[in-house]
């Protein structure tokens, strides 16, 4: 069973580029991946377009479906009208390298930055740590993240404002995250994510959690918790009092 | 060729491929002090190991502590149907339990016991429950936790690029050329070592379980370069991939669905694997569905596991049989249940991954209703014949560890075996490498020239076929001839059709620019699955008998004679050469072991 469906790629460079129209017939259960596959390998071989598993789990297909940013491969046709002319274009928040893809490098960069996760000394002899489920649960959420960065696409700071250069944006808050609320980490990533981080950019709009495709509570269980582990360092009188004493802390750039 | 048109880098170590035998193996030729290169061929924390489920196979003892190395090893070894390399499958069970534990110390959070260690699961062909996991995403955990120990650790990641040459002079590895996707321009990499962590070849057929990129680019680099291939008659059907709808075939459904208590049932509801026990396994599964049950329930010390836990190459038989027996379901399948043996609560928190792709993918409510499973491939057991300790092929420099070393897992892999596999044997690579890369010798320029008019050449064609039509005819192909069941007049044909689109590949042609041209990447990916195909087929050809993954119709019996007879693919001049060649017997002490298991 297959019916005759129309697609509007972007087809182009960060220069130039048009919407250009294509019809594939659809079969049952397609999703859009499997469309914008039919193009390439029957009208249009040099189109391109970033995939591996098909499946959800590697976020490589990331775009914009009718000016949704969604996973093309967990996107079914059938979501459409049937009469509707389905429009597909590159993430907004990152440059055009062709067609369907953009360069995600900046995120790379970002997340290189985001200082290490160092463990407490072990607590059995053996080298091995003692952790209990209900401890991990909330980093086991964050370590959902298949890094497709739509998060990053929706969020007004990046994709409005272009705040690259200052905010880290929601992925990369996700993934301090995961070690900042690790039992075993002992690394302190607040100055870090006050400064080069910029959260103090983030108005909390939630745009983020609600294009996540793994369901994540980016905003309310990632976002929320380290603002706050920010402000607590920053405006806590006795922390104030112990970094003047110390001396630590000092060098900050002063900014959000 | 413009000099212009190549960056030359220089490493003291390449790895190729940033799945998790590649970064482990980075990683610790970095720890060794080497200048490191990773080069992978998609974004990095794209590889394939972010798709694997289940969970790592480790003998840690957290659950069931009758566990140890030994046996993991009589596991393996059996399921692999003695096959296996038994001293790589020996140095895998003692140095499995030490890989897990240091990823927790890199940040790994896997699922917990009670008392605080690291859980482990049930899977098939394992004794024990000896899985460590996350839910059904142990995979991306693991690549996570090795990206960012990798990121920290500097290694310089060369992304979107993929190799399409190994150069050797004077008989040992002296660099590699790539092409980098965006710019379409190339770079070339001085190394006196080369690490192979590409991962496997199956998207040589119509229905995988395996991403694009799954092209058995090592293999063929590896082979062009004259090192020995071996098993590659050995292809692992996974029992249970999505069937329905069509364009979600072949979509893996976790093995961790029968070890949480999921049942294989055919389309008149029989639970049918209890007719298929093997001889080999008698006396270690349940005879009845009551005892199964109990054993799922937690009762596991008075009863024996469940049929489904058996391992992949006999469930997968077994699926076949009943479909081809008129007992499959309407879009010919059986199906895998587990709404009925567990509560939607225990399903949505063990199994989140498959509640959500049959929820989004197949409009399947898995907590409610049975999944439509069959067969898909998955998973390459043969590869790059290397050394058991260093992991060194038979070219002086170059290495290959995971999915494409060969020798480990024999005629069929034990599930949870491949994520313990990549650790163990990435950390040796990357070891070995780091300690002996020596100073690469100068690699001519002529021979630059060519293989990068090679890698263009389709270009010169704007007129000849697409290259995506030829791959399509490859898989079927392979699918038709070269699948779970087959025979001599088959793969004959396979051969035969495989030499035709040898010549359709080299009229293959590209239109369009460089940049960033899927048509042209396939195009390039084609001569390694030709490669690859024609190395199955041929040695398939030559197993004439049937062991573990490998079925002869023709020859369905074992042949003792054969079990550790290998098959030997090189490249001679021109022309693909095979030959047997036998394994070294194993030591006595653990040939007891497997025996009598102590």
């Amino acid at each position: 069973m297959t019916e005759k469906r129309r697609l509007r790629l972007f087809r182009g460079t960060r220069e130039r580029g048009e919407l250009k129209e294509y019809q594939v017939a659809a079969g049952e259960g397609m999703v859009v991946l499997d469309a914008v596959h039919m193009i390439q390998a029957e009208q249009a071989p040099d189109l391109a377009v970033r995939w591996n598993c098909k499946a959800g789990k590697c976020g490589s297909c990331s775009a914009e479906i009718n000016g949704k940013p969604r996973l093309m491969c967990m996107t079914r046709m059938s979501d459409y009208p049937a009469e509707e002319t389905i429009t597909i274009t590159p993430m907004h928040a990152f440059p055009v390298i062709k067609d369907l893809v953009t360069d995600v490098s900046w995120n790379y960069e970002v997340n290189k930055r985001i200082p290490a996760f160092k463990p407490r000394a072990p607590d059995a002899p053996d080298g091995t740590w003692r952790m209990y489920q209900y401890e991990i649960e909330r980093p086991q959420e964050f370590r959902k993240c298949i890094e497709c960065f739509l998060c990053q696409d929706v969020c007004h700071v990046l994709r409005t404002h272009e705040k690259h250069e200052q905010f880290m944006g929601p992925a990369m808050l996700v993934r301090a995250a995961v070690y900042e609320m690790h039992p075993l980490d002992e690394a302190d990533r607040r100055d870090h994510l006050r400064h080069e981080g910029g959260i103090g950019f983030c108005n909390i709009t939630k745009c983020c959690t609600e294009v996540c495709p793994e369901s994540i509570t980016i905003t309310d269980n990632a976002i929320i918790p380290l603002k706050e582990r920010v402000v607590d360092a920053n405006y806590d009188p006795l922390a104030a009092l112990w970094r003047k004493v110390t001396r630590k802390g000092e060098g900050g750039r002063g900014k959000g | 060729m413009p000099t212009q048109d190549i960056r030359t880098h220089t490493y003291d170590v390449v790895v190729i491929g940033a799945g998790g035998a590649g970064l482990r193996a980075a990683i610790e030729a970095s720890a060794q002090k080497a200048k490191v290169a990773l080069v992978c061929k998609s974004l990095l924390g794209k590889a394939h190991t972010v798709m694997a489920e289940g969970g790592a196979a480790a003998a840690l003892g957290n659950v069931m502590s009758e566990d140890n190395w030994r046996v993991h090893f009589r596991d393996t070894m059996r399921g692999g149907k003695m096959h296996n390399n038994w001293r790589m499958a020996q140095i895998h069970a003692q140095e499995a339990p030490d890989r897990i534990n240091e990823l927790e110390a890199w940040g790994a959070l896997f699922d917990r016991t009670p008392d605080g260690r690291i859980n482990q699961r049930p899977f098939g062909g394992h004794t024990y429950s000896r899985l460590a996991h996350v839910g059904d995403r142990t995979g991306l955990e693991m690549i996570r936790v090795l990206q960012d120990k990798g990121v920290h650790s500097g290694i310089d990641v060369h992304m979107e690029c993929t190799i399409v040459r190994l150069f050797v002079v004077g008989g040992r590895i002296a660099g590699a050329l790539g092409y980098f996707r965006e710019t379409g321009r190339f770079a070339l990499f001085r190394t006196g070592a080369i690490v192979l962590a590409t991962g496997g070849i199956g998207k040589a057929w119509q229905i995988t379980s395996n991403s694009w990129e799954y092209t058995g680019d090592g293999h063929a680099l590896a082979y062009e370069a004259g090192a020995e291939l071996i098993d590659m008659e050995f292809v692992q059907f996974h029992p249970t991939g999505m069937v329905w709808p069509p364009s979600v075939r072949g979509i893996l459904v976790t093995e961790g669905v029968r070890g949480e208590g999921g049942v294989l049932k055919n389309a008149k509801g029989e639970r049918f694997m209890f007719r298929y026990m093997p001889d080999m396994f008698k006396g270690d599964f349940a005879d009845t569905e009551a005892e199964a049950d109990a054993w799922v329930k937690g009762d596991r010390k008075k009863n024996r596991r469940p049929p489904e836990l058996l391992t992949r190459d006999v469930v997968s038989k077994a699926i076949v049989k009943e479909i081809a027996e008129g007992r499959g379901t309407e879009h010919g399948g059986v199906l895998l249940d587990i709404a009925s043996k567990q509560s939607a609560d225990l399903i949505k928190k063990k199994l989140p991954s498959m509640y959500h792709q049959f929820k989004e993918l197949a409009q399947v409510d898995i907590t409610k209703d049975p999944m439509e499973i069959g067969p898909t491939t998955h998973y390459m057991m043969g590869g790059v014949k290397v050394d058991a300790e260093t992991q060194e092929s038979t070219v002086r420099g170059l290495y290959a560890a995971g999915e494409v070393g060969g020798g480990m897992h024999g005629a069929n892999r034990l599930g949870g075996n491949s994520l313990s596999d990549l650790l163990v044997f990435g950390r040796r690579a990357g070891q070995y490498a780091a300690e002996k890369h020596g100073t690469p010798p100068r690699i001519p320029d002529a021979d630059v020239d060519i293989a990068m008019q090679e890698a263009l050449a389709p270009f010169d064609r704007v007129d000849g076929e697409n290259p995506f039509a030829v791959q399509s005819a490859l898989q079927a192909v392979m699918q038709r001839h070269a699948g779970i069941i087959r025979d001599r007049q088959g793969l004959e044909t396979a051969l035969a059709e495989l030499d035709k689109l040898k010549v359709r590949a080299l009229e293959a042609g590209v239109t369009g620019s460089r940049e960033y041209n899927p048509g042209w990447h396939t195009a390039i990916d084609l001569r390694s699955l030709l490669v690859v195909s024609e190395a199955t087929a041929r040695a398939a050809l030559e197993r004439t008998e049937s062991r573990g993954a490998h079925t002869r119709s023709d020859y369905p019996d074992s042949d003792d004679k054969q079990a550790r007879e290998q098959i030997v693919i090189k490249k001679e001049g021109t022309r693909m050469t095979v030959r047997r060649e036998t394994q070294p017997a194993l030591p006595a002490d653990l040939m007891t072991l497997i025996k009598e298991g102590k």
